[in-house]
């Protein structure tokens, strides 16, 4: 306790204590301090001790009544939330210094030196140092007990797509990584044909659903049904449902489609090949080269469903290769493909005197002869498409080429030394066979077209690289750059600061 | 010797009674026994007078005197004049004076040779006073305050003066009282010496609360009780002379 000297006039003269009969400068209250101490206590009924209520999920403190901040160990908000803590003792006190004082982060005490001033009888006005120890409780807040018990969310975006290859899942599970879209998810769940995102706020669900529009072709409905409402204050508590639809054609799909829709895409030949789903579909005629874009809201007006899925695919051996020149009548033409004519025999049939197959293809630049790749066989299919029906069978091609084959899947995977980061909760529980290898087929596609490895963030594979330096006997299979990939980040949250002194090396 | 008491439940003693060295007046209370305090001390030696001022108690503050006069305010009513000068002894002179600051207790301080007074007192007045009470006169402040009357009490042995006196200011008003001056406080920790307090050149009457610290200070500097000071006045006098050369 100190007095809080007021105009020092250095020619004071001293008097004694009135109490004890000690020399001192003349104060207000004409007491030593030790006297006004024992006389005066201005902390009275500033509590020396409280309790603040910790969430160890989230890292908040609880403000009465019920809000929970974050607030860092001797930070500016905790001193807030300490402070507002005794603010009934400080509202008669002038509260002129607050600080921490150091304490064991995991002793559970916060220690807090306060210094108050007041005034006293007749104008003194005392300063007095002193400290207060908070004891942090742990206590669930009321947002972690709701995600903790799993029921807690208010909109959810039902991602749909009818399509047996979830490729277009893979490609949009690494674009929300690299845009965090997913970051205010309080649950995904794995649904059938799709996934559920479920969101605390409805504008997070309705910012996803915007963010998948940008990247893939899709439609959505809502829809929302009324959980309470109270007519006394005229508030309704209401469950969001934004119901996402992507398209439901993959890469590598042949597609069959209506006239009426080949026409209006520039007269293209109604049987094409989707050769990369982006925010729209990008189709091309292997026999012409014409490329044409399908949005998704072209697509819903006249849909049109897949001919085969690269499950149905055949191998075929390239017998013959010849380059044409694509037809100048025709436009826009693909100036990333080549147009070649060639004969084609069954892999499961090579030896055998028959069965070679006349097809055009667009993988010229990719393609020579011996090599194999995956086609689909019409003449023998049995596809039920409506459109392929009305089609005259003179215009339907006996074998359509969808991609050339490099190497054996386990090789090329076991060469891989790339590898892409997961959503926590997409994939768990669904890891079945079929599911991983197209997730393969997945890392394949990505392998083999440049253009979608920019939307993806790659990283290295440290685990691999070191054994596959020196397997360089097929030159041929796309591979992924060293300098296209990231390295993985992981940031250590090691108290000793191990990482930054690394860092500064 | 000082004596502790009690007005009504008031401390403040030197409101309700002036004492000089030829007479008391006391305030006429709702029972005697602050007056019976005061007769028990004085009665052998001086005159104890009960009386009022314009119809107040609070006559310490209203009027002041030594041992050779009194100055009441014009206020006082003729029955009370009358009563007064009755009681007083033949010597004191007593007069009336037309002041503005009619509170004449707190504007002017003293004894029977100087007096301070509030440097917005009466040219007139201050004629009167010199004459009435036979001192000398001098226009002071006392630690910044004009009140000279409130904030010190003095005899013709010594003078207690508000604790924030400065040392320059004691050292100049007791060149000018020619007594020992010391700062202090009354009443645990009051400022208002001359209403804290009534002192004479033997004996002094101070508030019930006044500490035994207090009541030292005021023994050793006007110099009242046993003639052998204690360590403590001793101590008191080294300092008090140390700071008066």
């Amino acid at each position: 306790m100190e007095y809080i000297q007021q105009q020092n006039n250095a020619s004071l003269g001293t008097i004694l204590c009135c109490k004890c009969g000690v020399s001192i400068a003349p104060n207000p209250a004409n007491m030593c301090v030790g006297c006004l101490q024992s006389e005066v206590d201005i902390t009275e009924g500033i509590p020396k001790s409280a309790t603040l209520y910790f969430c160890r999920n989230c890292e908040r403190y609880l403000q009465p009544p019920s809000q929970w901040i974050s607030a860092a160990l001797e930070s500016r908000e905790l001193l807030a939330v300490c402070l507002k803590k005794l603010k009934s003792g400080l509202s008669k006190v002038r509260l002129v210094d607050a600080g921490f004082i150091w304490t064991e982060p995991h002793s559970k005490r916060i220690k807090m030196k306060l210094a108050v001033q007041k005034e006293v009888n007749n104008g003194a006005i005392l300063q007095q140092n002193f400290v207060v120890e908070f004891t942090v409780n742990n206590q669930m807040c009321n947002d972690c007990h709701k995600v903790e018990a799993k029921d807690y969310w208010k909109a959810v975006v039902q991602l749909r797509q009818k399509a047996s290859h979830k490729k277009t899942f893979f490609y949009l599970e690494q674009m929300m990584l690299k845009h965090q879209a997913h970051s205010n998810t309080v649950n995904i769940k794995e649904n059938y044909e799709g996934l559920d995102f479920f969101f605390a706020q409805k504008n997070d669900a309705r910012k996803l659903t915007e963010f998948i529009q940008q990247v893939v072709p899709c439609r959505y409905k809502t829809a929302q049904e009324l959980v309470s409402h109270d007519v006394h204050n005229n508030t309704y508590v209401y469950k969001y449902t934004y119901s996402v639809e992507i398209v439901p054609i993959c890469k590598d799909n042949i597609v069959c489609l209506s006239t009426k829709m080949a026409q209006s895409l520039g007269n293209i030949s109604q049987i094409c090949i989707c050769h990369r789903v982006t925010q729209t579909l990008h189709i091309i005629d292997p026999n012409t080269l014409q490329v044409a874009e399908i949005s998704g809201t072209t697509f819903w007006r006249d849909p049109f469903k897949t001919l085969c899925a690269p499950k149905d695919f055949t191998e075929y051996i390239i017998m013959q290769l010849e380059f044409i020149e694509p037809s100048k009548h025709r436009h826009p033409l693909s100036t990333k493909h080549v147009l070649a004519e060639v004969w084609v025999v069954k892999a499961s049939e090579i030896g055998s005197d028959e069965g070679q197959y006349f097809c055009k293809t667009h993988l010229g630049h990719l393609l020579n002869v011996g090599d194999s790749v995956l086609g689909y066989d019409l003449r023998f299919s049995n596809v039920n498409d409506a459109n392929l029906e009305k089609m005259s069978p003179d215009r339907i091609p006996d074998v359509v080429i969808v991609k050339k084959v490099y190497a054996d899947k386990a090789k090329r995977n076991r060469k891989r030394n790339w590898k892409l980061r997961h959503m926590d909760r997409l994939m768990e529980g669904s890891q079945t066979s079929s599911i991983e290898n197209q997730y393969t087929d997945f890392l394949e596609d990505l392998e083999e077209d440049p253009d979608l490895r920019h939307n993806v963030n790659i990283y290295k594979d440290t685990n691999k690289i070191a054994v596959d330096q020196d397997d360089t006997d097929d030159e041929n299979v796309p591979t992924v750059s060293l300098q296209e990939m990231l390295d993985d980040l992981h940031i250590s949250t090691d108290a000793t600061g191990e990482e930054g002194a690394e860092m500064q090396e | 010797m000082a004596v502790r008491t009690q007005f009504e439940g008031n401390n403040e003693v030197g409101v309700f009674a002036k004492l000089t060295n030829s007479y008391c007046l006391v305030a006429m209370g709702g029972s005697e026994n602050f007056y019976s305090v005061f007769e028990g001390e004085l009665a052998e030696t001086i005159p104890v007078i009960h009386t009022s001022i314009a119809g107040c108690r609070i006559i310490g503050r209203m009027c002041v005197g030594n041992r050779n006069g009194l100055l009441v305010p014009s206020t006082t009513t003729d029955q009370e004049l009358q009563h007064i000068r009755n009681s007083l002894p033949d010597s004191v002179k007593i007069q009336r004076v037309e002041e503005r600051l009619s509170a004449l207790g707190n504007v002017i301080a003293c004894n029977d040779y100087v007096a301070l007074v509030h440097p917005d007192l009466d040219k007139e007045t201050e004629q009167i006073l010199a004459d009435t009470l036979k001192v000398e006169v001098f226009r002071q402040t006392i630690a910044e305050q004009v009140l000279v009357g409130s904030y010190c009490a003095i005899s013709n042995q010594g003078g207690l003066v508000h604790p924030k006196t400065s040392v320059e200011d004691q050292d100049e008003l007791s060149s000018l009282l020619q007594v020992p001056l010391v700062a202090g406080t009354l009443n645990r920790g009051s400022e208002v010496i001359s209403g804290g307090m009534v002192v004479n050149d033997w004996v002094a009457f101070c508030g019930l609360d006044t500490t035994s610290t207090e009541v030292n200070v005021i023994e050793s500097v006007f110099k009242l009780g046993d003639n052998q000071p204690s360590t403590m006045s001793t101590q008191m006098r080294e300092s008090l002379i140390d700071s008066m050369t």
